[in-house]
């Protein structure tokens, strides 16, 4: 506990002042976070039920991986490793988290561009822009169920009057578009956030580097390009971290629209399935487990891939 | 110190109640509604508060049983005080015994008027988990009108159900209604289609999904040609939509006149009977069609039933209500304003409920002779098997995979999910 250097009263002081005033966060985050958290961690070692968690004995890792000899020369790897439904919910979750918030970011950036210039009206279109994600998930998701029905849906009834589709497209119901429907969805609902942190970027742009660009005559393209882009990507970054930690663990729209469809199930959906649907409360801790584990090396990766600064250090 | 818990609890329940009204207690009942269930139920409770002076709230859950059943287990498993009345499916109650009041005693002096095999379906090692509401057996539903307008006869197997209704779709767009289709069901991977799937493989003589003993023959060839058949459904006589309908959505469209036949649970006939109805009078109802000939038409045992909360602060009110809604004269209401068939034998018999909706005495039979799914033999594991096996149902019908390799695949997933034993 040697100090090297004796450091100020001051200084002392504010270190102290610090934590009292952390203190009362750090106990809460303790008790709703932290305590959660472990508690899962440890029922994934155990064979929990749900019904009498009190019970549960350690059994190690073999909700995770387990080789059962049958004794005659054969066996079979258990567990969630081994399991073709969590490999298939993982791979779910990663398309659906790849193209949302692909195609989130660029319809965000086009919007932002939009609302970032002058035009009249354009308090109202900013407010009007963020209805989508003011609506809570279980009620959009709950009316674009309504909107994507085959029979009374009103989306067949457009495409169909536009001569797109010749006949009523069961786009929940349907392997092929099960997963189409929920990206719809989603983008639908969370492209106004994406635009709402882009224009918090693109507003900190200063004025004057556009008007510079303009009276050298410089295309606006290339403008965006080499003036633009560069200024707001930190930003973007930023929501796409944001974005993709939601989506990885997106639960409530695929919940709502395809139900316990194998198709669209993620990661979310595999564990609260075994957690309460089924006797398999420690298996599904197990699949929350590495859920987290998944989305904290991903964003990590992703933090470091991008060289991002979120220190806030120079 | 468990009597001392108990009395403080009582006493602090009391006399947070006596500022209200003396005596009085509030009670909460939980239940999925579907049709006219609430409103019905609602005027029940109001008739209980007038007798009773303790008021009931109803809280209304989805209408997927299987969303119900995951919020029913958080719930409890939390021990929960917060709701005293559990409305539960009948496969539902026996999975989570544990949570429940045993009600043996308590319904001593009127279980025998009830029909014994919904009373044996909610008793689990000699508890009485759940008294039974009211039962549920799928029918076909079919338009009379349109029978009669092309000829046909009400089909008795599959086969000719499907070509019927393919010659009634095929005219009726021919007149110009294109919104016709020939069959709608329950497609939707959730228990519903377990309900289903189930019918066509024991009325294609392809077996239980788990049988009674605990075996596993559901690999078979009867098996799969009753998947087959329904495969060859989706796209043709019955929307391609249909793979993600619940009890509703095959309502909506039968009852708005738009498909000849469809196979729903007694609920449905109340409602497209009702007069706002664009088909009322225009339907009916038979049993469910066999594979051949020699097969036996499968319907599977449905039904919802009281449970009280071990959790209760008020069990012996809760135990009072349940004894209440379930008796006689709020059975026959129920089975004239929702055609839900009762769990009261006499019901069954009344003249008045013959009147009101014929089907019911009618399917006293269907009742009780219902094929059930396997939660007996499979206890707290079912919900996993009722959802392998709706899985593999559903990849038949949406087309990922063949019936055979769908259920060589369902085998050995239940193989493996069984183990040393259910």
């Amino acid at each position: 506990m040697a100090e090297p250097v004796e450091k100020s009263t001051l200084s002392h002081q504010r270190v102290v002042s610090a934590w009292v005033f952390l203190a009362p966060m750090l106990a809460v985050l303790a008790v709703v976070a932290v305590y959660p958290l472990v508690r899962t961690i440890y029922f994934g070692f155990t064979d929990a039920s749900i019904d009498f968690p009190g019970q549960a004995q350690w059994i190690g890792f073999r909700n995770y991986l387990e080789y059962l000899d049958f004794g005659d020369g054969t066996g079979e790897f258990y567990g969630l490793l081994a399991d073709p439904d969590w490999w298939r919910a993982v791979w779910n979750t990663l398309r659906f988290t790849f193209f949302s918030v692909l195609f989130e970011t660029i319809f965000g950036m086009v919007i932002a561009l939009v609302l970032n210039t002058q035009f009249p009206g354009r308090a109202l279109v900013r407010a009007a822009v963020l209805i989508p994600w003011a609506i809570p998930t279980i009620v959009s998701a709950k009316m674009w169920a309504w909107m994507m029905h085959d029979q009374f849906g009103i989306l067949n009834d457009i495409l169909m009057k536009l001569h797109i589709i010749a006949e009523p497209v069961a786009w929940t119901a349907n392997p092929d578009t099960a997963l189409l429907a929920v990206l719809i969805v989603d983008i639908w609902k969370t492209t106004p956030f994406m635009a709402l942190l882009i224009l918090a970027g693109l507003q900190m742009v200063p004025k004057d580097m556009y008007e510079a660009a303009k009276l050298d005559g410089i295309h606006p393209v290339r403008v965006f390009r080499k003036v633009t882009l560069p200024l707001i990507m930190p930003a973007v970054l930023v929501a796409i971290v944001f974005r993709a930690l939601d989506a990885l663990r997106v639960f409530d729209i695929v919940y709502v629209l395809t139900p316990n469809n194998p198709n669209t199930a993620t990661m979310s959906v595999f564990a609260r399935e075994n957690l309460f649907d089924f006797d398999q409360f420690a298996y599904g801790s197990a699949a929350s487990t590495l859920l987290f584990l998944i989305i904290a090396l991903l964003t990590i990766g992703f933090i470091r891939a991008t060289r991002m600064n979120l220190g806030g250090e120079r | 110190m468990k009597h001392f818990g108990k009395f403080t609890g009582v006493l602090l329940g009391a006399s947070a109640l006596m500022a209200v009204s003396a005596g009085a207690v509030e009670l909460n009942i939980v239940h999925g509604a579907i049709g006219k269930d609430n409103e019905v139920l609602r005027k029940e409770l109001d008739r209980y508060e007038e007798m009773t002076g303790n008021t009931v709230n109803i809280v209304s859950m989805p209408e997927s049983t299987t969303d119900q059943f995951g919020q029913y287990k958080l719930w409890l498993s939390a021990k929960s005080p917060d709701i005293d009345v559990y409305r539960i499916d009948v496969i539902g109650a026996p999975q989570l015994a544990d949570h429940f009041v045993d009600l043996t005693e308590a319904t001593a002096d009127i279980i025998d008027q009830f029909v014994p095999a919904a009373v044996e379906s909610q008793t689990v090692d000699g508890k009485l988990v759940a008294l039974p509401m009211f039962l549920g057996a799928p029918a076909l539903y079919y338009r009379t009108d349109l029978l009669e307008k092309y000829d046909q006869p009400v089909p008795e197997t599959w086969d000719q159900m499907t070509e019927t209704a393919k010659v009634i779709m095929d005219g009726e767009r021919a007149e110009g209604n294109g919104d016709m289709w020939g069959f709608v069901f329950q497609g939707a991977p959730y228990e519903g289609l377990t309900c289903n799937g189930q019918e066509w493989i024991y009325s294609y003589g392809g077996g239980r999904i788990v049988e009674l003993d605990g075996s596993i023959g559901i690999n078979n060839p009867e098996a799969a040609e009753a998947l087959n058949m329904a495969k060859s459904w989706v796209g043709t006589i019955a929307p391609q939509g249909v793979l993600n309908y619940m009890e509703e959505d095959a309502r909506g469209v039968f009852q708005s006149g738009n498909a000849v036949f469809m196979r729903n649970w007694n609920y449905a006939y109340a409602l497209a009977d009702g007069p706002d109805s664009p088909v009322k009078g225009k339907f009916d109802v038979t049993t469910l069609p066999v594979g051949g000939e020699g097969d036996s038409s499968a319907a599977t045992l449905g039904g919802w039933h009281l449970a009280v909360s071990k959790y209760s602060p008020n069990p012996d009110e809760a135990i009072e209500l349940v004894k209440f809604l379930n008796n006689f004269e709020n059975q026959k209401e129920r089975a004239i304003e929702t055609s839900r068939p009762p769990t009261v034998t006499a019901v069954y018999d009344d003249p008045e409920v013959a009147e009101a909706q014929p089907f019911i005495p009618r399917w006293k039979p269907v009742v009780l002779n219902a094929l059930p799914r396997p939660s007996a033999a499979t206890k707290r594991k079912y919900n996993e098997v009722s959802s392998e096996f709706w899985t593999a149902v559903h990849d038949t019908l949406s087309g990922d995979g063949t019936a055979e390799q769908n259920l060589a695949k369902l085998e050995a997933k239940l193989k493996r999910l069984r183990g040393n034993g259910w």
